[in-house]
C-alpha cells in the first residue's frame, strides 16, 4: 500500500467517523445523565430528512441544518417526556422513536417530493461544501506533509471540524464545569443531586436536549455533506454503531473519538477490499468487517479486555418520594 | 390494594393507549393530504373483505404471534429481548438446512423437524446474550441489538458464499423440495367444504402458532417454572431468597424466547417463500415488541394484537397499492402503539388512577351518609 492510498483511506475514515462521533457524543451526554438512548438512530434519520428537505426547499443549507436539529430535538422531547416526566421505560421509548423516524421520514418525503421516499439532489448552497484550509494548495506538493495537510486535514465540510471540536468541548463541559459535575452526578446518584437542591428533572432534560442537538448535526451531515440528499433509511444502523462506540469508549469523550475513528476505519476498509488483501495477505469478507463493530462491542460489554461500567443510575427513572 | 379494578387495568388502559395511537395516526394521514376514513375503509376491505385478504392477514399474524410470544415471555422475567429479528433470521437458516439437506417423506414430519431446527437455531442465538447477561453482566438489550446486526451479516455471508445454488446471482437458497411444502389454509379448509383463497399464503403454521399460545399460557401460569419466571420478574432479590437461581431463569427464559422467535421461520420461510432469502423476516421481530406490549404479555392478548397487526400489515399493503400512501404508514402506527402502550403507559394510567380514586372516595362518603 502506498502513501497516497493510506491518505485516501484515512480521509474516508474521517468522513465516515464524523456522524458516528457526533451521535456518540450525543449518547454520551444523555447516558451520563442516566437516560439510556437507543433512539440515536431515529433522531439522526429524522434530522437527515428534515435538513435535506428544508435545504432543498429553501436553498440554504444552514436553514436545513436548523430544521434538522429541530426535528431531532422534537424526538428528544418525546423521549424526555416519556422517560423523565412519565418515568416510562427508556428502552421502549427509544425503540418507538426509531420506528417513528423510519416511517414518518418516508411518509413526508413521499407527500412533499413524490420521488419514492427521497428528496431531490441538493446542489450549490443546499449542501455543505468542502473547505480548503489556508495554505493547503501551496504546500500540496511538499512530500509527506503536503498530501497529509491538503488531502487529509483540509478539504472537509465545516461539520467535520465542528465534530472534532466537540470532543474537547464535551470534555471541558463534563469535567471542568459545575454543570458537567452535576450532570455526571445525576447519572450516578440522582438522590444526592436532589438533596443538594438541584433539579434532577431539569438536568436530565438539559442532557436530552444536548443529545438532540448533536444528533441533529449528525443527521444533517449525512444528507447535506456526506451525500447530496436524503434517501430512505440512510442512517443505516449508524446510530447503533455510535451506541457501540459509546460503550467501547466507556462513556468518556476522548475515548469516544478513538472508538468512532476505529469504527470509521472499518467502514472505510469495507469499501476497499483490495487494501485489506494487500495488508494482511488474505481475502477478508466484507460482511465480517461490517459486523466487526458489533462483535467488538459484545466482547467489550462482556468484560473481556477492560470492563465497561455504565453510569450507575442509567435507565432508572428517578422517583422523588412516594 | 390496587387503585384500579382489574378490568380497567387489563382492558381500559390498553384501549385508551390504542385510541391515542389511532388518533395520532389519523392526524398523520390528514397531514400528508389523504382522507383517514377512506384509508380505513380501504384497509378493512383489503385485509378482511375477502378470504384472500384474510389469508394474508392471518399469514402476517402468524409471524407476529411467534415474535410477540417471544418478547412476552422475556418480559415476564423482566428481560427485554430486542433480538427477535436476529433470532428469527437464524431460525430461517435452521429451516433451510432442515428442508434442503434432509429428504423428508411427508410435510408433517418435515414441519416437526424444521420447527425443531428453527427453534434450536433461534434458541442458540438468544442463549449467548442470555449467558453474557447472567454471567458477565452485559446489558441484554445492547447485546441482543448487536446480535441482530451480527445475524444479518452472518446470513448475508451464508447465503452469498455457502448456500447459493451455482450459477444463481440471487443471494438466496435453492427452492425447497415439493415434499416439504406446507398445506395452506385453502388445502386445510377444502375438505370441510369451505372455499378459501388458493393464492393466500396463510398455512398450517397458523395452527402451530395458536398451539404455541396455549402452551405458553400453561407454562407461565400453570407450572412451577412459569411461577419462578414471574417471581424473578417481580423481584430478583425475593426470587433469590426463595431459592430461585437467576442464572437458570435468565437462561431458560431467553432460550424459550429465542426458540419462539426462531420458530416464526416455519411460517415465512417454509410456508410462504419456500426458500431462504435475505431479509425474509421483514421486521417481524420488531413488531413482536409492539404486539407484546399491546397484549400485556398475555398469550391471549398477544394473539389478539397479532391479528390486529396482521390486519394493519395487509391493509397497509393494500393502501400502498391503491393510494399514494406508502407502506411506511404501518411503521408509524407501530411506533405510536409502542410509544403509547409501552413508554407513555403512565401518561394514560396516572389520570385514570386519579379518577378511580376519586370515585371510590365518593362512594365511601355516600355509603357513610346513608347510614
Amino acid at each position: 500500500m502506498d502513501y497516497m492510498t493510506l491518505i485516501q483511506l484515512l480521509d474516508s475514515t474521517v468522513r465516515l467517523a464524523t456522524p458516528l462521533l457526533l451521535a456518540c457524543l450525543a449518547g454520551l451526554f444523555s447516558e451520563r445523565a442516566g437516560i439510556f438512548d437507543i433512539g440515536l438512530e431515529g433522531k439522526m434519520l429524522a434530522a437527515a430528512f428534515f435538513s435535506a428537505a428544508v435545504a432543498s426547499l429553501s436553498g440554504s443549507v444552514w436553514i436545513g441544518l436548523a430544521a434538522g436539529i429541530g426535528a431531532s430535538m422534537a424526538l428528544s422531547i418525546v423521549h424526555g417526556v416519556a422517560s423523565i416526566t412519565f418515568r416510562g421505560n427508556q428502552l421502549i421509548s427509544g425503540v418507538a422513536i426509531n420506528f417513528l423516524a423510519a416511517g414518518i421520514t418516508v411518509l413526508i418525503a413521499q407527500s412533499w417530493f413524490r420521488q419514492g421516499g427521497r428528496t431531490p439532489s441538493l446542489m450549490g448552497g443546499g449542501r455543505f461544501e468542502a473547505i480548503t484550509l489556508p495554505g493547503a494548495e501551496a504546500i500540496a506538493d511538499v512530500p509527506i506533509i503536503g498530501p497529509l495537510y491538503s488531502e487529509l486535514i483540509s478539504g472537509h465540510s465545516i461539520l467535520v471540524y465542528m465534530a472534532f471540536a466537540a470532543v474537547p468541548l464535551t470534555w471541558w463541559l463534563l469535567y471542568r464545569t459545575r454543570f458537567g459535575l452535576r450532570l455526571r452526578a445525576v447519572g450516578e446518584n440522582p438522590a444526592a443531586v436532589d438533596t443538594a437542591g438541584v433539579s434532577v428533572v431539569g438536568l436530565r432534560y438539559a442532557a436530552v436536549a444536548i443529545c438532540g442537538v448533536l444528533c441533529g448535526i449528525a443527521g444533517a451531515y449525512l444528507s447535506t455533506a456526506l451525500q447530496a440528499g436524503f434517501v430512505k433509511d440512510m442512517s443505516a444502523g449508524r446510530g447503533f454503531i455510535a451506541l457501540a462506540a459509546l460503550i467501547f469508549a466507556k462513556w468518556r469523550p476522548w475515548y469516544a473519538l478513538y472508538s468512532t475513528l476505529l469504527f470509521g476505519l472499518f467502514g472505510a476498509l469495507e469499501t476497499r477490499p483490495d487494501v485489506i488483501e494487500s495488508l494482511i495477505g488474505i481475502k477478508m469478507q466484507g460482511q465480517l468487517l461490517g459486523a466487526l463493530p458489533y462483535i467488538m462491542t459484545v466482547i467489550i460489554l462482556a468484560g473481556f479486555g477492560g470492563k465497561a461500567i455504565p453510569p450507575r443510575a442509567g435507565g432508572e427513572p428517578y422517583v422523588k418520594e412516594r | 390494594m390496587d387503585v384500579m379494578p382489574k378490568w380497567a387495568e387489563v382492558i381500559l388502559v390498553p384501549l385508551i393507549s390504542l385510541l391515542l395511537a389511532a388518533i395520532l395516526s389519523a392526524l398523520v394521514i390528514l397531514g400528508i393530504g389523504e382522507d383517514p376514513v377512506a384509508a380505513v375503509k380501504l384497509m378493512v376491505t383489503g385485509a378482511l373483505g375477502s378470504t384472500y385478504g384474510w389469508g394474508y392477514t392471518l399469514y402476517y399474524a402468524t409471524n407476529f404471534i411467534f415474535t410477540g410470544l417471544a418478547v412476552s415471555i422475556a418480559f415476564h422475567a423482566r428481560l427485554f429481548n430486542i433480538g427477535g429479528e436476529g433470532q428469527a433470521m437464524l431460525g430461517g437458516l435452521g429451516v433451510a438446512i432442515a428442508c434442503l439437506y434432509i429428504p423428508w417423506p411427508h410435510w408433517s414430519m418435515a414441519l416437526v423437524g424444521a420447527a425443531v431446527m428453527a427453534g434450536l437455531f433461534g434458541a442458540v442465538w438468544a442463549a449467548i446474550p442470555a449467558w453474557l447477561q447472567a454471567k458477565r453482566g452485559s446489558h441484554i438489550v445492547i447485546t441482543t441489538i448487536m446480535f441482530n446486526f451480527i445475524a444479518a451479516a452472518l446470513l448475508n455471508y451464508v447465503l452469498v458464499n455457502l448456500m447459493r445454488p451455482k450459477g444463481s446471482m440471487d443471494p438466496a437458497t435453492a427452492r425447497f423440495p415439493e415434499a416439504v411444502n406446507l398445506p395452506t389454509l385453502h388445502d386445510i379448509l377444502a375438505p370441510f367444504g369451505i372455499a378459501f383463497s388458493k393464492s393466500a399464503p396463510a398455512n398450517v403454521s397458523f395452527l402451530v402458532a395458536i398451539a404455541a399460545c396455549f402452551v405458553l399460557w400453561v407454562l407461565i401460569w400453570r407450572t412451577r417454572l412459569g411461577y419462578e419466571i414471574r417471581a424473578y420478574g417481580h423481584s430478583e432479590s425475593a426470587a433469590k431468597y426463595a431459592g430461585i437461581s437467576p442464572f437458570k431463569i435468565i437462561m431458560i427464559t431467553m432460550i424459550i424466547s429465542g426458540a419462539l422467535a426462531g420458530m416464526m421461520a416455519i411460517n415465512n420461510v417454509m410456508g410462504e417463500a419456500e426458500r431462504l432469502v435475505l431479509n425474509s423476516t421483514e421486521g417481524a421481530g420488531f413488531i413482536g415488541i409492539a404486539v407484546a406490549l399491546m397484549g400485556r404479555s398475555h398469550p391471549l392478548g398477544v394473539f389478539i394484537s397479532a391479528i390486529l397487526f396482521g390486519f394493519l400489515y395487509q391493509g397497509g399493503a393494500e393502501l400502498a397499492l391503491w393510494t399514494t400512501i406508502p407502506r411506511e404508514l404501518i411503521v408509524v402506527i407501530q411506533a405510536l402503539v409502542i410509544l403509547f402502550t409501552g413508554a407513555l403507559d403512565n401518561m394514560v394510567r396516572m389520570p385514570l388512577e386519579r379518577i378511580f380514586l376519586a370515585l371510590r372516595k365518593r362512594n365511601a362518603k355516600a355509603a357513610e351518609g346513608s347510614k
